[in-house]
């Protein structure tokens, strides 16, 4: 099929971040992100994003695999943004305790460099966290991606339900291009022509096919596990778990590392999280 | 027998909460350990419910009540949960796809060791051996979509005798399948029954496919109650099937046209058991005395495609110099194994697709130009399941979305509509909602809801996959009406019946290129096509061979001809 269909889909490749162990690149995911959620000093956002940017390049993504997830992300830090400084307009100034007024906006709405300095790390901040979920999401098997939820003590049942919706989401996918593609026979216009209204009501005219059919699959899905004894303990074993090697450790320190700096230069450089370039 | 009894039904009997009367009615069944079982019965009999009980899904997942008894190895069911049950009894269900859990063989293998809280390691050994048992100790790392039909029903199979289960139970395992496949599955549990000695029960309503290989007991359910429990042999030759909604075997029903009286003593169960010599000059006798039809279509052509190629990454290609031309009012079967490029070829004509090279002609005019929209005003296309289709709640709606789309206006849609229903025979249903639909029902509507547009050609993908013999033959009837009011009808399929009965003409595609297109008989009875796509030689064939009739096409060609002209066609 064409690449499209593989939106979102762990694909298969032999890289050293593929070979680690789910459990780690999990840790590893939660560490930097934690770093970068907890640092609002763009120096140090900067740094992790570049830092994850070179392993998104040596575990072998490319671009035109995660275009989409990057425009949703993007569209969705951006209004994040505007709405935020329409709530909150002074909150740069509140933060960095100075004011530098660029220009009179609206009403009572002045835009400052604190304003933009904040926001753009507010952004980056962010938008540093798309690598690292992506390098997580496409280099992990679904199933390992859930042991490795229920190895950092989440519940196997809802670990296995993040791992079989990303299981079935190839299947689900084609259904929807095929659905689509007979309604459109019937007469369904998607394309840009019709308004935007008018689209949106078209669209649940896939929807609700794609539902039906799908809860089909389900009940089969479910049938299934329950005849193989799912969920009867507490607890479950996993086929693909893999015990942790050389490369595992340090891939965790190097990411504890950077975790630990972060924090380090939140507590003696910047005292504060915040890094203040105004005073 | 004296052999232990492992299962006990006793005057058992089963109401769904969500069904007013009881599916299953006073049920006395003994299933003897080793003993190998298969339950016919049409769709809705209880034959799924009565293996429901058996697994524990009743009352596990289905809701209902249960009066009588119903033992296991000793054990009353009832006092059991679903998860004893499957240490006992393991079941495979329809669909090998839908039910793969794991993302790998080896994983979906150990799918039950997994929750058994088996440690890693012996859970890889066990698997190995386990896989080893039914030939897929190589594949362990392969993902679902890498595997064929047979490699998937033997990954479902390794999953449940991964518990070394006592019974092994098959629900509807040749769902779904291609003919080729569909053997091989039954080759698959019999051989898994004669080196394991475990006791087999399968539930299928294809009777003819099953008794490819032996069965001890056939036990046939009809409208919740036992119909019939008797030896392959005793059955077949009993008046009971097609009263009871099963076809029985091609073979028989030849030695039936022929005049000759099927009785158990010709031991007809099986057609490698059957004696033919004492009927052979009646056989003989009866065929030679078929007139050939010699209609042909001599319409002008509807549909031609010129040396079309398609490929999706412009490397591997899917559709490779594809030629046929097709006349006006014919009704004709497409067919080859998954991955052949028959779906990609209707896409192409429906214009999901566009043909790398070549021309495709509706009546001498390309239609290259023509948008998805303004095809389906020339060619409908129905999918395989109605669920994918249906999108509004009430029938009439339904049957309406086509034209409401093209803002037709609403009194000349209510009169479409109205002439529609009526066709199709929903003309009492139309303010009806449609959940309240059988399958057999919706795909109707499916069906209504595409000729509204008044195609002049209408394609259908697997229009009878997975229908007994009743939905099947108001399937296919409704569709020679169609075809009466000159509609050309294609059909993308599997099913061997429907090629016999119903499509004169197939176009066969094995690899992306068109092997053969042919008349159906030819098709069934030509070694090489019959390989390439994944068909099996119908059993009216060997019927003439141990006939020793000759020339088996003419035979099975013989018995379209006698068919068509016994039905009126």
């Amino acid at each position: 099929m064409n690449t499209k269909m593989k939106l979102f889909s762990y694909n298969t490749v032999d890289t050293p971040i593929h070979r680690l162990s789910g459990f780690t690149k999990l840790v590893c995911f939660l560490l930097l992100t934690f770093a970068v959620m907890f640092s609002y000093d763009i120096r140090v956002i900067l740094a992790v994003m570049v830092f994850s940017i070179a392993v998104l390049k040596v575990s072998q993504i490319r671009f035109s695999q995660i275009r989409m997830m990057v425009i949703y992300v993007l569209i969705f830090v951006l209004t994040n943004a505007i709405i935020s400084f329409f709530f909150s307009p002074e909150e740069g100034v509140k933060i960095y305790g100075t004011r530098h007024d660029i220009a009179k906006l609206y009403g009572e709405y002045k835009l400052t460099w604190e304003q933009i300095f904040y926001q753009t790390t507010k952004f980056f901040k962010y938008f540093s966290v798309i690598p690292l979920g992506i390098i997580f999401l496409l280099t992990t098997n679904p199933s390992e991606f859930a042991s490795s939820l229920n190895g950092v003590g989440i519940n196997y049942k809802a670990a296995f339900a993040v791992a079989l919706t990303l299981r079935y989401f190839p299947d689900v996918q084609r259904d929807y291009h095929d659905i689509s593609q007979a309604q459109q026979a019937r007469g369904l216009e998607l394309s840009r022509k019709a308004k935007l209204t008018e689209r949106f009501k078209n669209s649940l005219l896939i929807v609700i096919p794609l539902i039906f059919s799908s809860l089909d699959r389900i009940e089969l899905i479910s049938n299934a596990m329950d005849l193989r004894g799912f969920a009867k303990s507490k607890t479950r074993t996993w086929y693909t778990s893999k015990k942790l090697e050389k490369g595992d450790y340090a891939a965790i320190m190097v990411s504890a590392l950077i975790f630990i700096l972060t924090i380090c230069v939140s507590v003696f450089i910047n005292r504060g999280r915040f890094y203040n370039p105004f005073i | 027998m004296d052999k232990q009894v492992i299962i006990e039904f006793e005057n058992f009997s089963f109401q769904y909460f969500s069904q007013s009367e009881p599916t299953l009615h006073d049920i006395n069944l003994k299933i003897h350990r080793g003993e190998k079982i298969l339950i016919v019965g049409p769709s809705g009999s209880g034959k799924s419910t009565i293996g429901h009980c058996l697994n524990g899904l009743i009352p596990f997942s289905y809701k209902g009540e249960i009066q009588g008894s119903l033992m296991i190895n000793g054990l009353e069911t009832s006092e059991q949960n679903i998860f004893n049950l499957s240490k006992i009894i393991g079941t495979v269900l329809q669909d090998a796809d839908g039910q793969f859990v794991g993302l790998t063989v080896g994983e979906d293998i150990a799918f039950a060791l997994e929750n058994d809280n088996v440690p890693n390691t012996r859970m890889h050994e066990r698997v190995k051996k386990v896989a080893a048992m039914v030939d897929m100790h190589n594949l362990l790392n392969s993902s679902p979509f890498e595997l064929s039909g047979g490699q998937k029903q033997r990954t479902s199979l390794a999953g449940v005798m991964i518990d070394d289960v006592d019974i092994l139970l098959f629900d509807e395992p040749l769902a779904n399948l291609d003919p080729a496949t569909g053997k091989i599955a039954i080759e698959i549990i019999d051989d898994i029954h004669k080196d394991s000695q475990k006791t087999i029960i399968v539930i299928e309503h294809r009777l003819e496919d099953v008794l490819h290989r032996d069965i001890d007991r056939v036990i046939m359910i009809n409208e919740g109650k036992i119909i019939a429990d008797k030896s392959p042999h005793d059955l077949v030759s009993s008046m009971l099937l097609t009263v009871n909604g099963i076809r029985e075997p091609l073979y028989v029903t030849a030695l039936k046209y022929a005049g000759i009286k099927v009785d158990s003593g010709m031991l007809p169960g099986h057609i490698t058991t059957l004696k033919v010599e004492p009927s052979r000059r009646e056989l003989t006798a009866w065929h030679n005395a078929i007139q050939a039809d010699d209609r042909k279509n001599t319409n002008p052509s509807i549909l031609k495609m010129e040396n079309v190629t398609f490929s999706y990454d412009g490397a591997r290609r899917i559709l490779d110099d594809i030629n046929f031309d097709i006349r006006e009012g014919e009704m004709l079967a497409i067919v080859g194994k998954n991955g052949a490029g028959k779906s990609t070829l209707a896409k192409l004509l429906c214009g999901f697709e566009k043909n790398d090279s070549g021309t495709i002609f509706y009546k001498g005019e390309d239609i290259k130009n023509k948008s998805i929209k303004e095809r389906a005003e020339i060619i409908g296309f129905v999918m395989q399941n109605p669920n994918q289709m249906i999108s509004k709640p009430m029938i009439y709606d339904e049957i309406a979305l086509g034209l409401r789309l093209r803002n037709i206006p609403e009194e000349q849609i209510a009169e479409r509509v109205e002439k529609i229903l009526k066709i199709c025979g929903l003309a009492p249903f139309r303010r009806w909602p449609i959940s309240a639909l059988s399958y057999g029902q919706k795909k109707r509507v499916t069906i209504a809801s595409i000729l509204v547009l008044d195609p002049k050609i209408l394609i259908l993908d697997e229009p009878t996959a997975g229908q007994d013999f009743r939905h099947y033959t108001e399937i296919m009837e409704f569709l020679v009406e169609i075809n009466k009011l000159s509609v050309t009808v294609i059909m993308i399929t599997h099913d061997m019946h429907l090629m016999l009965e119903y499509t004169p003409r197939a176009i066969v595609l094995a690899g992306g290129k068109k092997i053969a297109d042919t008349a159906a008989s030819v098709v069934l009875t030509d070694h090489r096509i019959i390989e390439e796509a994944n068909l099996k030689e119908t059993s009216l064939f060997n019927l003439a061979q141990m006939a020793g009739i000759e020339d088996g096409t003419h035979f099975v060609q013989g018995f379209i001809d006698y068919e068509r002209r016994m039905k009126n066609r």
